[in-house]
C-alpha cells in the first residue's frame, strides 16, 4: 500500500481532524505534566497570598504594562545573581495569576526589588524617574500620586483568586477591606495585617499619610517582591526540580 | 435564482463574494499604517522618554500592546481573513459559504474586536499576556467571530467544485483551527464580576508561563507563519505565472511544520523556573523546525524557476520573493536563538526585538504588500496598478528601513547582553544597569528612523492604491530591461 496524500486532500473533515490531532500533541506532552509532576514547584517556606493592598498594587502594575519592560525572573547566572539576588524559584510565582516573568529587560529585573529602595525613593522615582536616575528612559507616573485608591470590591477579587487556587482564608476575605486600609495607614492595625500577611510593608508609602492613593498600593507591591521566601533555610536539594 | 440558473454549475467570476474581500483589503492597509505609526511612536519614546508625556494613556507600557496588536491582529489578521476568502473561493471554485451576510459579520465582528482590544489597552484594561492582552469579554467576542470565520471558510472548502483541496487552503485551515485552540486555552480566566472588566487567569506561575508561551510562540507559528505561507502558496505562483515548485515538498513541510511548531514554546523560558526537561524539549523541537521552515522557503523561491528575470521588471513579485527570503533568514535565526547557550545572551535584549521584526517587517508585511498590490487592480476592476515605479520606491524605502531596524537591534541587543555579563579584573560587575541603558540610545534613534522609512513606504503604497482604485494609470517609463542579444521579447498581447 502506498501512502496517497490525495486521499486526504479530497476529504475536508479528514484533513481538519488530522490537523487537529497533529497540533494537539506537543502542547499536551509539555504542559500537562507541569500540573502533575510534584517537583515542578519547589517546597520552600514563606510563600503566602498577596495582601489586599499588594494585590491592588499588582493590578496597577499590570494595568500600566510594567511587564513590557521589566522581567521578574532572575536566571541562574553569576552576573544575574550578583546584580539581582538569588535566582527565581517556581514557588515564588505559585500564586501569581497571571505570572509576570516578562520577556524583555528595557529596565532592570524586579523579582527581588522589594526592600532595596525606600518607599520615598520608589515614589519619587515613579513620579519622575529622571529626578533620581538621570539617564533613565522610563515613563513618569505622576498621576498615581493624585488618584485615590478605589478598591471597594477587593473581597470579590480575593474570592475569585481563591476559586482559581490561591489559599485565601475566609478570615482574609472578611477582613480584606480593613486590611487594605490598615496596611497603608500610618497608625493602622499593623499587627493583624502582619499576622495574616507576614513581611508586608506597612505604613504610609507615598509621602501623603492622609491619603490612600494608587501610589501607596504600587509601592507596597514592589516592596514585597522577592522577599517572601526565607532563603537562609533552604538546602540545595530543596530546589531540585 | 435567475442569475444562478444562467451562471451554470461553475460560478462565474462575478458570483464570488468580493466586496467583503475589498473591505478586508482596505482594513489591512488602514490598520497597517496605524500599526507602523504606533511602532514608530513608541520607538521614539524609547529614545526620548519625554515623549511619554507623563500621561497614563500615552505611556510606553500602554501603547506597546496597541502597536503589537495593530500589526499582528489588525494588519496581519485582516490580510489573512481577506486573502483567505479570496483564495478559498477561487481555488475551490465555490462562492463563500454563508454568502455576503456571513462574510460581513466576520468583517465587522473582527473590526469590533480590534477596536475593543485597542481601547482597552489605552485605558489600562489588559490581561498582561503578551499578544493575548484583551480581557475576558473581548476574548469571548473573538471566539464567536472566529467560529463564524471557520464556518465560512470550511463551509466553502466542503462545497468546492474542485476535487482536491489546494495547498494554500491546508495552511489556512491549520491556521484557523490552531489559533482557535490556542486562543481558548490561553485565555481561560475567571472574571471578578460579570459587570466588570477584570479577570484572573486560571493558571499561575510556571504553568501559566508555559501556557502563555505555548500560545505566544504559536501565534507566531500559526498566525504569522502558517497563514502567511498560505498567502505565499497562492500569490507567488500567480504573480510569477509558474506552478508551485514541488507538490511533494509542500506535503512534507506542511505536516512537519504544524507538528513541530507547537512544541517550540519553552524556548521563550530558557533558564527560568520552568523545569529543564521542558526547556530542552522546546529547544530540540525549535532546532528541528528549521527544516520544514526552509522547506517552505525553498518551495516558494524555486517556484520562480524559469521566471527569475521577472524580478527585474515586476516590483510586486519582488516584494513576494524578498518576503520569502526574509522568512528563510528569520527561520534560521530563530532556531539559533532557541539554543540555550545563545539564548542566555539574547534573551531579555533587543536581539529578540530585532528577530521578531525581521519576520514581521520582512516576511509578514512584505508578503502582504505583494498580495495587496496583486489584489487591488483585480478587485477594483482596474487595468493595472497606477504606478509600478511607486511600488519600486515603496520596496526600496521599506527595505532600507528594515535593514536599519534589524542591524541596530543586533548591535544593541548583543552589546547589552555582553555588558550585563561583564566583570572587571577584580571580579565585580563592570557596568551598572543604567549604563547599559545609556549605551542603547544611538541604536534606539537609528531603529526609530528605520521605522519612519517603513511607514513612509506604506504611505507611498496608500497613495498608489487610491489612484489605482480610481482606475487611474500614471504615465511613466515602462519597467523594462535591456535584454541580452538573442533573447526573445515578450509577445504583444
Amino acid at each position: 500500500m502506498t501512502l496517497d496524500h490525495g486521499f486526504v486532500e479530497k476529504r475536508g473533515f479528514l484533513l481538519l481532524l488530522l490537523i487537529l490531532v497533529t497540533v494537539s500533541i506537543g502542547g499536551i506532552v509539555q504542559i500537562a505534566p507541569l500540573f502533575s509532576i510534584e517537583s515542578t514547584i519547589e517546597r520552600v517556606q514563606g510563600m503566602r497570598p498577596y495582601s489586599p493592598l499588594e494585590l491592588v498594587g499588582r493590578n496597577i502594575y499590570i494595568r500600566e504594562g510594567c511587564y513590557n519592560c521589566h522581567s521578574q525572573m532572575i536566571r541562574p547566572f553569576r552576573d544575574e545573581v550578583e546584580r539581582y539576588g538569588h535566582f527565581s524559584l517556581a514557588a515564588e510565582s505559585m500564586y501569581d495569576h497571571p505570572f509576570q516573568w516578562g520577556s524583555k529587560r528595557t529596565g532592570p529585573d524586579l523579582a527581588r526589588v522589594g526592600g532595596k529602595y525606600s518607599n520615598d525613593w520608589q515614589t519619587v522615582h515613579l513620579v519622575n524617574p529622571r529626578s533620581v536616575v538621570p539617564e533613565s528612559i522610563m515613563p513618569g507616573y505622576p498621576f498615581l500620586l493624585e488618584r485615590d485608591l478605589r478598591a471597594a470590591d477587593i473581597a470579590a477579587h480575593l474570592r475569585t483568586l481563591r476559586a482559581v487556587g490561591v489559599p485565601y482564608t475566609e478570615e482574609m476575605i472578611e477582613q480584606a477591606v480593613a486590611d487594605l486600609h490598615a496596611q497603608a495607614a500610618p497608625e493602622g492595625d499593623h499587627d493583624s495585617v502582619l499576622e495574616r500577611y507576614p513581611k508586608a510593608s506597612v505604613g504610609d508609602h507615598d509621602g501623603q499619610p492622609e491619603r490612600l492613593t494608587e501610589m501607596d498600593a504600587l509601592v507596597a507591591y514592589l516592596q514585597i517582591l522577592g522577599r517572601m521566601v526565607d532563603f537562609t533555610a533552604i538546602r540545595a536539594e530543596d530546589l531540585r526540580q | 435564482m435567475a442569475v444562478a440558473a444562467t451562471a451554470g454549475v461553475v460560478p462565474a467570476r462575478r458570483d464570488y463574494v468580493e466586496d467583503v474581500v475589498q473591505a478586508f483589503v482596505v482594513a489591512t492597509v488602514f490598520w497597517g499604517v496605524v500599526g507602523f505609526l504606533m511602532g514608530t511612536i513608541i520607538a521614539f519614546q524609547l529614545a526620548y522618554p519625554v515623549l511619554n508625556l507623563d500621561l497614563e494613556w500615552t505611556s510606553f507600557g500602554r501603547l506597546r500592546p496597541v502597536h503589537t496588536s495593530a500589526v499582528i491582529f489588525a494588519f496581519g489578521g485582516n490580510a489573512l481573513l481577506g486573502t483567505s476568502f479570496y483564495v478559498v473561493q477561487r481555488t475551490c471554485r465555490a462562492r463563500l459559504f454563508g454568502g455576503e451576510q456571513l462574510g460581513w459579520f466576520v468583517f465587522w465582528g473582527y473590526q469590533l474586536f480590534i477596536v475593543l482590544a485597542a481601547t482597552g489597552y489605552v485605558t489600562g484594561i489588559t490581561q498582561s499576556r503578551e499578544y493575548a492582552e484583551p480581557e475576558w469579554f473581548v476574548d469571548l467576542w473573538l471566539t464567536i467571530v472566529w467560529v463564524a470565520y471557520l464556518v465560512a471558510f470550511f463551509g466553502t472548502v466542503l462545497k468546492r467544485e474542485e476535487p482536491h483541496i489546494y495547498v494554500a487552503n491546508w495552511f489556512y485551515l491549520a491556521f484557523i483551527v490552531t489559533i482557535a485552540m490556542l486562543h481558548i486555552v490561553n485565555n481561560l480566566a475567571l472574571p471578578v464580576s460579570f459587570m466588570g472588566t477584570k479577570s484572573y487567569s486560571l493558571f499561575a506561575g510556571v504553568q501559566d508561563a508555559l501556557t502563555q508561551w505555548w500560545y505566544g510562540h504559536n501565534a507566531v507559528g500559526f498566525f504569522l507563519t502558517a497563514g502567511f505561507l498560505a498567502m505565499m502558496y497562492y500569490f507567488v505562483p500567480k504573480q510569477a505565472e509558474r506552478p508551485v515548485y514541488s507538490y511533494r515538498l509542500s506535503i512534507i513541510h506542511f505536516w512537519a511544520l504544524i507538528f513541530l511548531y507547537i512544541w517550540a514554546g519553552p524556548h521563550h523560558l530558557h533558564y527560568t523556573a520552568l523545569p529543564d526537561w521542558a526547556q530542552v524539549l522546546g529547544m530540540t523541537f525549535s532546532i528541528m523546525l528549521w527544516m520544514p521552515s526552509w522547506g517552505g522557503m525553498i518551495n516558494g523561491l524555486m517556484t520562480l524557476s524559469g521566471a527569475w528575470d521577472k524580478l527585474r521588471t515586476d516590483p510586486v513579485l519582488r516584494f513576494l520573493v524578498v518576503s520569502v527570503a526574509f522568512y528563510g533568514m528569520s527561520t534560521f535565526e530563530g532556531p539559533l536563538m532557541s539554543i540555550r547557550q545563545v539564548n542566555a545572551l539574547s534573551h531579555y535584549t533587543d536581539w529578540t526585538v530585532g528577530h521578531v521584526h525581521s519576520g514581521a517587517l520582512g516576511w509578514v508585511a512584505f508578503v502582504t504588500f505583494g498580495a495587496v498590490y496583486y489584489l487591488v487592480p483585480r478587485l477594483w476592476g482596474a487595468q493595472r496598478l497606477y504606478s509600478l515605479r511607486l511600488v519600486e520606491w515603496h520596496f526600496w524605502v521599506a527595505t532600507l528601513g528594515i535593514v536599519l531596524y534589524i542591524t541596530a537591534m543586533w548591535v544593541s541587543g548583543i552589546m547589552q547582553g555582553l555588558m550585563w555579563r561583564s566583570f572587571d579584573h577584580l571580579g565585580f560587575l563592570q557596568f551598572s544597569f543604567i549604563e547599559t541603558v545609556e549605551a542603547m540610545h544611538p541604536y534606539y534613534v537609528i531603529r526609530a528612523f528605520g521605522g519612519v522609512l517603513f511607514l513612509l513606504g506604506a504611505l507611498i503604497m496608500v497613495y498608489n492604491l487610491i489612484r489605482t482604485m480610481r482606475g487611474e494609470i500614471r504615465e511613466e517609463e515602462a519597467m523594462v530591461v535591456t535584454l541580452p542579444a538573442g533573447a526573445r521579447a515578450a509577445p504583444a498581447e
